[in-house]
């Protein structure tokens, strides 16, 4: 029985280390994010973080998931088309009236200039919602694909986090934005419909929204993989 | 009820009215100035089309409390202004009018256009007016009217 102790313990070892190294590569195959690539506005001190903690880049890719139902949502969606219009309503359709995109500042055209009718606040009593500087999102920061229909949370992730098509926001100032830029805190406070309905908000609160995003920052905005 | 001082073709208006009321009713009702039309009331139709602050706007669909100190200006000063006499001699030009009622919002949109793009192309032109509609379908006859009131303004 003792020898047989004996004999058991360096076996036991080498199953123990077996297994702790077998564990340690399964979770590095299943972790399905993208690593961040230097300079792309997150600090070196989040990448090393990043890439060397991956409980963080779960939760960074955990609370990127949170992030992206707030943007696919129609309150930010509407306005991130990929194509010549905007939508509106719930069931996201195509704006009224012919409205189209305009040019490079995307506020429409002379005779059809968002604000015609969109103003600086929502106009509650006729059911126009209103934000100062209305005006659709970029084409670089189309979220959707040419039939309306929102992209992957991967294919999102990559707009808002690549510098050259979000007018080179880094992670500070993707919290910044989502923090207090004007026209995503409407998405809160998106006033009456013309029925004298209150318009839908976000799945998130926006304080929920913003601690998401300051995880997902913190965690160096890791992306997941895929299309 | 709110008292209200609008700027209105130049013109300093004192107004008392409820803050919701669209500019479109403050500007027929309470200032007698008819010739912005009603068409829709949801900002569909253009037929209400002003000028606020050079900004062509539906003014069927803004509050009056919305308007603060900019200068909204109307149909009724088109004949002074040097882009709108343009197109409204080329409009009576062009024969573009039959039953008329829209065609003052049109014109306003037309002024809009021409005063940001002077040299319009058929897909300016379509996508600056195709906010506007008019039920007697005289679409062609505004292109050319526009057409040939920029070439006289350039």
């Amino acid at each position: 029985m003792l020898a047989n102790h004996r004999l058991l313990s360096p076996i036991l070892l080498v199953l123990l280390v077996a297994f702790v190294i077998g564990l340690g590569l399964s979770t590095r195959a299943n972790n399905n994010y993208r690593v961040p690539e230097r300079g792309r506005g997150i600090p070196a001190r989040e990448i090393t973080r990043t890439t060397r903690v991956p409980s963080n880049l779960a939760q960074g890719l955990a609370a990127w998931q949170q992030v992206y139902s707030v943007l696919i949502s129609p309150r930010c969606i509407n306005c991130h088309t990929a194509t010549n219009y905007p939508q509106q309503g719930d069931d996201r359709h195509r704006h009224f009236a012919n409205v189209v995109r305009g040019g490079e500042e995307g506020q429409g055209v002379p005779g059809l200039h968002c604000a015609g009718c969109h103003q600086d606040v929502n106009a509650d009593s006729t059911g126009v919602p209103g934000g100062i500087n209305w005006h659709l999102a970029p084409l670089s920061m189309q979220w959707q694909d040419k039939n309306d229909r929102p992209l992957p949370s991967a294919a999102v992730c990559r707009a808002v986090t690549d510098r050259s098509r979000n007018e080179n926001m880094d992670g500070r100032a993707l919290l910044k934005h989502h923090e207090e830029a004007v026209l995503v805190l409407w998405a809160w406070n998106p006033g009456r419909r013309p029925d004298g309905t209150m318009r839908t908000v976000p799945p998130l609160s926006h304080s929920e929204f913003v601690n998401a995003t300051r995880t997902w920052v913190e965690a160096g905005t890791p992306c997941p993989r895929g299309r | 009820m709110a008292t209200y001082q609008l700027n209105v073709n130049g013109q300093s208006k004192k107004v008392d009215v409820d803050p919701g009321t669209p500019l479109l009713w403050v500007l027929r009702e309470d200032l007698k100035m008819t010739g912005t039309k009603f068409g829709c009331g949801i900002s569909a139709c253009g037929a209400c089309t002003v000028h606020v602050d050079g900004i062509a706007t539906r003014s069927c669909v803004v509050p009056v409390s919305l308007i603060g100190s900019r200068k909204i200006t109307t149909i009724e000063a088109m004949a002074q202004d040097p882009v709108g006499r343009v197109v409204q001699d080329a409009w009576v030009e062009k024969d573009v009018v039959q039953c008329g009622y829209c065609q003052s919002g049109q014109i306003m949109s037309a002024v809009a256009l021409l005063k940001a793009t002077p040299k319009p192309t058929d897909q300016n032109i379509e996508e600056s007016m195709g906010g506007n509609l008019c039920r007697c379908a005289t679409y062609v006859r505004i292109r050319e009217a526009i057409k040939s009131a920029a070439e006289q303004l350039t």
